[in-house]
C-alpha cells in the first residue's frame, strides 16, 4: 500500500543545508588534490572547510529572484532616463568626463572581478566558499552588463565612450586598472579573496563607490546613480564575504597570519595607488563637488578602516606599513595626478582642464596646508598659457612603476617638492618604482613583476602602432600611430575640455531643450 | 620566495635592452621643475653624444617651461641613481657608462619653478 507523505515544507536553513553543501561530494576516482590543485600551493592551511561560516544563507533560486526584481527596476529607470533625454540634465558636460574613465577603467575590472571569483569558485575545496564565490561572479558579471548598459546612452551623444574593452587593453593609463586586476586573477585563490574579496571591496569599495555614487546625484546623473544604488546591495553581501574569509583564514591556522598581513599590506597598498584616480575624479571632475577625496579618505578609509583593522586585531592583524605615507599624501594626491592628466591629455579618451577661480578657491579651502603652496602657481601659470593659445602637453613619456605602472609622479614622503625614486636590481637589470611599497611588492614575487606590460616601454619596443606601419618611413608621426592603434579619435576624444565637441554640443543641445528656436 | 606558483616558474623580463631595436632607455628627471609630472623616459643608442641630449633633445622636452631658457649648464648638478654624478658632454652614452635604464637627475641651481613653488 501506498502511503502518500504531505510534503513538507523546507525550513530556510534546512533548504540551505539541501542546496548548497549537500551538493558537494568527496571525489574517489581521483585524489583531491588533483581535482583542486591550486588549493595549497600559496602555503594557506585550511583544516576543516565546514568550519566556513555562511555569511548570507542565499540559495540559487532565492538569488535569481531578488536580482531579477533589480533588474526591472533599473532597466525601468535607464529607459526613463534616455527617453527623456536624461544627459542634458547633468550639471555641466565635464561630468562626462568621469564618466568616461568610469566606463573604460572600472567596469572591465567588474568583468575580471567575475572571472576571478569564477576561478575562486571553482579552487576552493569547501562548498560553503565555493557556493558565495559563485554568486559573486554573476554579481559581478550583471554590474559590468547593468555598467555597459546604462552607460551606452551617453555613447551616442559623446565622444569618447565608443571602445572601452579595446582600450583597457592598451591605452597607457588604463594599464592601472588592468595590472591591478591581472595581478589579483593570477594569484592564487587565497590571495585573490584577500586581495579583491577583503582589501578591494572591504576597505577600499565605498571609496570608489559612495563618492561615486553621490556624485552622479548631486551631478544630475540618474542613469550612473541607480546602476550604483542597484549594484550596492551587492556589495553589502561582497564586503560580508570578504570579512568572513579572513576571519576563517586566520581561525584555521596560525602560520597563515604572516601570509595573510602581507596580502593586506599588498593590496591595500596596490588599491590606495589605483583609487589615486578617484582623488582627482572627486576633487577636479565633478562641476558640483560632494566632498573633498580628503574628507572621504577620513571617514571611508580613516575611521571605518581604523575600526575594522581595531576589530582584526584579535586575529593579530595590523594595520597595513602603507598607512603612514598614504596620510601625508591624502593632501596631494588629487592634485598631482590630475596635474599628470593634464600633461598627458593628448594621448586619453577623455578631456581635462583647468579649474575656474571658484573651484582653486574650493580646493585652497579643502587643502588649506598645500594647495596654495604647491599646486595653485602651476594651474595658474597653464590657464594663463591655456588662455593665450599656448596650451601646455607633454610631448614626451613619462616613466613608469614598475609595479603600479602609474608615471613617476609621486612625491617623496615629506617632501612635495621631490619626485621620490626607488630602483633596485635584479638579474641584471634595473627595475624603478614609485615608492618604497611598490618596491616591497616587486621584491616579494620578482618574477612576477619583470613582466609588467608598460606601455610607454611597449611603445618605444614598436608594440603599439597599427599593424603594418613602418616606424622607419619618413614622416611616421609616432603620437598619432599609438592614438590610432588605441582607438582614440586624435582632435575629438582628447585634449583640453575648452573647445572640445562635447562642450560645444552639450551647450547647443542644452540650448535647443531650453527654448523654442 | 621568487614568486609563489604550482611550480618552478621563471618569468621573462619583458623590457631586456634587446628589445629596443638598438637603443636603449634612459630616464631624465629635472629636479625642482613638477610641472613636468614625472620623469621622462627616452630611447637612445648608446652611441649618442651625451652633449646631443642636453642640445637638441631636452629643449623640445623641456623649453615650455619659462626657468628653460635661463639654466646655466655650467652649474647644473647631476644625480645618476640618486648619486652626484659628472657627464662628459663629448662621449658617448656608453663611454659616460651609462646603461640600459638608467635614472638620471639634473638640478639647476636658483631656479625653484613657477613662482618658487617647484612647478
Ligand atoms: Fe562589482
Ligand atoms: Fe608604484
Amino acid at each position: 500500500m501506498d502511503m502518500q507523505v504531505p510534503k513538507k515544507k523546507l525550513g530556510l536553513k534546512e533548504r540551505y543545508t539541501l542546496m548548497t553543501r549537500d551538493l558537494a561530494w568527496d571525489t574517489s576516482y581521483q585524489p583531491k588534490e588533483k581535482v583542486y590543485p591550486y588549493a595549497d600551493y600559496e602555503g594557506i592551511k585550511i583544516h576543516d572547510w565546514d568550519k566556513w561560516e555562511d555569511p548570507f544563507r542565499l540559495t540559487m533560486d532565492a538569488y535569481w529572484k531578488y536580482q531579477a526584481e533589480k533588474e526591472r527596476k533599473l532597466y525601468a529607470i535607464i529607459d526613463a532616463y534616455s527617453q527623456s533625454n536624461g544627459h542634458l540634465g547633468v550639471t555641466d558636460a565635464r561630468y562626462l568626463n568621469a564618466i568616461k574613465i568610469f566606463l573604460t577603467a572600472v567596469t572591465p575590472l567588474e568583468y575580471m572581478a567575475h572571472r576571478g571569483f569564477a576561478h575562486a569558485g571553482r579552487a576552493f575545496p569547501g562548498p560553503g566558499a565555493r557556493v558565495a564565490c559563485m554568486m559573486q561572479a554573476i554579481d559581478e558579471m550583471r554590474h559590468a552588463q547593468t555598467q555597459i548598459h546604462s552607460l551606452s546612452n551617453y555613447n551616442k551623444y559623446y565622444n569618447g565612450f565608443h571602445d572601452a574593452p579595446h582600450m583597457y587593453d592598451r591605452v597607457w593609463y588604463l594599464s592601472v586598472p588592468k595590472s591591478f586586476f591581472d595581478d589579483a586573477i593570477t594569484a592564487g585563490p587565497f590571495e585573490f579573496i584577500v586581495s579583491v574579496g577583503f582589501s578591494f571591496e572591504y576597505v577600499l569599495t565605498n571609496l570608489l563607490f559612495v563618492p561615486f555614487v553621490s556624485g552622479a546625484a548631486y551631478n544630475g546623473d540618474m542613469g550612473t546613480m541607480t546602476f550604483g544604488f542597484s549594484a550596492q546591495s551587492d556589495e553589502a553581501r561582497h564586503m560580508t564575504l570578504g570579512l568572513e574569509c579572513i576571519k576563517f583564514i586566520l581561525e584555521q591556522d596560525p602560520a597563515n597570519l604572516p601570509i595573510v598581513q602581507r596580502w593586506i599590506d599588498k593590496w591595500t597598498w596596490r588599491g590606495v595607488r589605483l583609487l589615486s584616480i578617484v582623488a582627482m575624479m572627486m576633487d577636479y571632475m565633478l562641476p558640483k563637488r560632494v566632498m573633498s577625496w580628503k574628507e572621504a579618505w577620513e571617514i571611508y578609509f580613516e575611521e571605518n578602516g581604523g575600526a575594522l583593522f581595531k576589530d582584526l586585531a584579535r586575529y593579530g592583524i595590523r594595520m597595513p606599513d602603507c598607512c603612514e605615507q598614504i596620510r601625508q599624501e591624502k593632501d596631494h594626491l588629487s592634485h598631482q595626478v590630475w596635474a599628470a592628466f593634464y600633461n598627458y591629455s593628448a594621448a586619453t579618451d577623455f578631456h581635462t582642464w583647468m579649474p575656474d577661480e571658484d573651484e582653486m578657491k574650493w580646493l585652497s579651502q579643502k587643502y588649506p596646508d598645500t594647495f596654495d603652496q604647491h599646486y595653485r602657481p602651476r594651474f595658474e601659470f597653464w590657464r594663463e598659457q591655456q588662455q593665450k593659445g599656448n596650451r601646455f602637453y607633454n610631448k614626451t613619456l613619462p616613466m613608469l612603476c614598475q609595479t603600479c605602472q602609474i608615471p613617476m609622479l609621486f612625491t617623496e614622503p615629506g617632501d612635495p617638492t621631490k619626485i621620490c625614486y626607488r630602483e633596485r636590481d635584479y638579474k641584471g637589470s634595473k627595475y624603478h618604482f614609485c615608492s618604497d611599497h611598490c618596491q616591497h611588492i616587486f621584491d616579494n614575487e620578482p618574477e612576477k613583476y619583470v613582466q609588467a606590460w608598460l606601455p610607454v616601454h611597449q611603445i618605444y619596443q614598436g608594440n603599439c602602432f597599427p599593424e603594418g606601419s613602418d616606424p622607419t618611413a619618413p614622416g611616421f608621426d609616432p603620437l598619432a600611430a599609438v592614438l590610432e592603434h588605441y582607438r582614440l579619435n586624435a582632435g575629438r576624444d582628447n585634449g583640453d575640455f575648452e573647445g572640445s565637441e562635447d562642450q560645444r554640443n552639450f551647450e547647443a543641445w542644452r540650448g535647443m531643450a531650453k527654448r523654442n528656436d | 620566495m621568487q614568486v609563489a606558483a604550482v611550480k618552478e616558474y621563471a618569468g621573462t623580463p619583458r623590457d631586456g635592452v634587446e628589445n629596443f631595436h638598438g637603443n636603449q632607455l634612459l630616464y631624465i628627471g629635472w629636479d625642482d621643475h613638477l610641472m613636468f609630472c614625472a620623469p621622462l623616459t627616452f630611447p637612445f643608442p648608446p652611441t649618442l653624444r651625451f652633449g646631443d641630449i642636453v642640445e637638441k633633445v631636452l629643449p623640445g622636452a623641456y623649453g615650455y617651461h619659462p626657468d628653460w631658457a635661463r639654466v646655466d649648464w655650467s652649474k647644473v648638478e647631476w644625480l645618476k641613481s640618486g648619486q652626484p654624478w659628472t657627464p662628459h658632454f663629448n662621449r658617448t652614452l656608453a663611454e659616460n657608462g651609462l646603461g640600459h635604464k638608467d635614472v638620471l637627475r639634473f638640478r639647476t641651481p636658483g631656479l625653484t619653478g613657477i613662482q618658487g613653488s617647484c612647478s
